[in-house]
């Protein structure tokens, strides 16, 4: 493997994007902000809290991935060595869930005196 | 055919983006990735900060779901009252915004970094940096405020689980690390663009140095969804 000359560099620029694709990104970022904020503003409880903060933080996260890091327009070689290795930490968050669930299902059944 | 379609396929015959393409740039007898190493370098830094960051917080979920007291309120702990008004959680608000604010203002500094245009790369990256030292100055306020008036400790706290100092000092104090680094590394480069340093490099490493950034943005999305407004 060769090292990469400045030419080559120069093809792998990525194509230029307006500006203005930018600013509207950030207004939709500051938007969706805003709407994670008032969900806990109104004091919006359970499962449709639950549910809004994890969809208002998903699109944030998509559109900073994809947008400001321009992972969309990265080859499909790149986005694997990023999204695969995560898969084993969504493993990990349910192993860890079960796990919390057990230990405080025993400091009930074991430091409660009933 | 012209002359220039040919030149194309002999100089680069880069294969479609698909899944024959995936293969083909694993299997072809050439550099894998389509990019300068310093930003191949910058995606595999930023994904085992990835699983640094998520190590964090899948810790501070397992204690939370086992903890026997009852976790504090985050919406009131970072309350403050200005002008008379209580207001919920509002430093933190504040926060996010400026971090987004500077993640379009990097965005924008790449851009006009590929256009040419040095010296609006570096007005935006240098106010890039000066929205994450503001940044860093409310954290330091909101630390401030914590430990002195509320009392919160590592190991405890007035207003419920022991835990959520560990967890909390943990994870924004990291975070605030990274943005510390981030900080200084965008005034380097910056200073670096100003003299002319990456005339006739080509400048990748604005777009590396604001991959960084924007993770730093990325990250603090997620403690502000799982650890704020949880």
């Amino acid at each position: 493997m060769s090292q990469i000359t400045n030419k080559e560099a120069e093809q792998m620029q990525p194509k230029l994007h307006p500006i203005s694709l930018y600013l509207k990104i950030w207004g939709l970022l500051f938007v969706l902000s805003t709407m994670s904020y008032l969900v806990d503003f109104f004091e919006v409880q359970g499962i449709l809290r639950w549910t809004l903060i994890l969809l208002f933080m998903s699109l944030k996260a998509g559109l900073i991935i994809t947008i400001f890091m321009h992972v969309r327009w990265e080859r499909l070689a790149l986005k694997l060595v990023l999204f695969l290795p995560p898969l084993a930490i969504v493993v990990f968050i349910s192993l860890m869930a079960i796990e919390g669930d057990y230990t405080f299902v025993n400091r009930l059944l074991s430091f409660i005196s009933v | 055919m012209s002359t220039d379609d040919k030149q194309k396929k002999v100089a680069a015959p880069i294969a479609t983006d698909n899944w024959q393409g995936a293969v083909s740039d694993w299997g072809a007898d050439k550099q894998v990735f389509n990019m300068p190493w310093g930003k191949l370098m910058m995606w595999l830094f930023l994904l085992s900060d990835t699983f640094v960051f998520s190590v964090f917080l899948i810790g501070y979920m397992n204690v939370r779901m086992s903890s026997m007291d009852s976790w504090p309120l985050t919406s009131e702990v970072f309350a403050l009252t200005i002008a008379g008004y209580h207001i919920p959680l509002v430093l933190i608000a504040i926060m996010t915004f400026i971090l987004i604010t500077s993640s379009g203002t990097m965005a924008m500094a790449v851009n006009f970094a590929y256009r040419g245009d040095s010296r609006k790369t570096v007005l935006f990256m240098t106010a890039t940096a000066l929205l994450g030292a503001s940044f860093l100055g409310m954290q330091a306020f909101e630390w401030a405020k914590l430990i002195i008036e509320e009392g919160v400790r590592p190991w405890g706290n007035p207003m419920g689980s022991a835990q959520f100092g560990a967890t909390f000092f943990m994870i924004t104090g990291f975070h605030g690390l990274h943005v510390t680094a981030g900080v200084i590394f965008l005034l380097v480069i910056a200073r670096r663009v100003a003299s002319g340093h990456y005339e006739g490099k080509g400048y990748h490493i604005v777009e590396i140095t604001g991959l960084y950034w924007h993770f730093v943005d990325l990250v603090w999305v997620f403690i502000f969804a799982l650890f704020y407004l949880w």
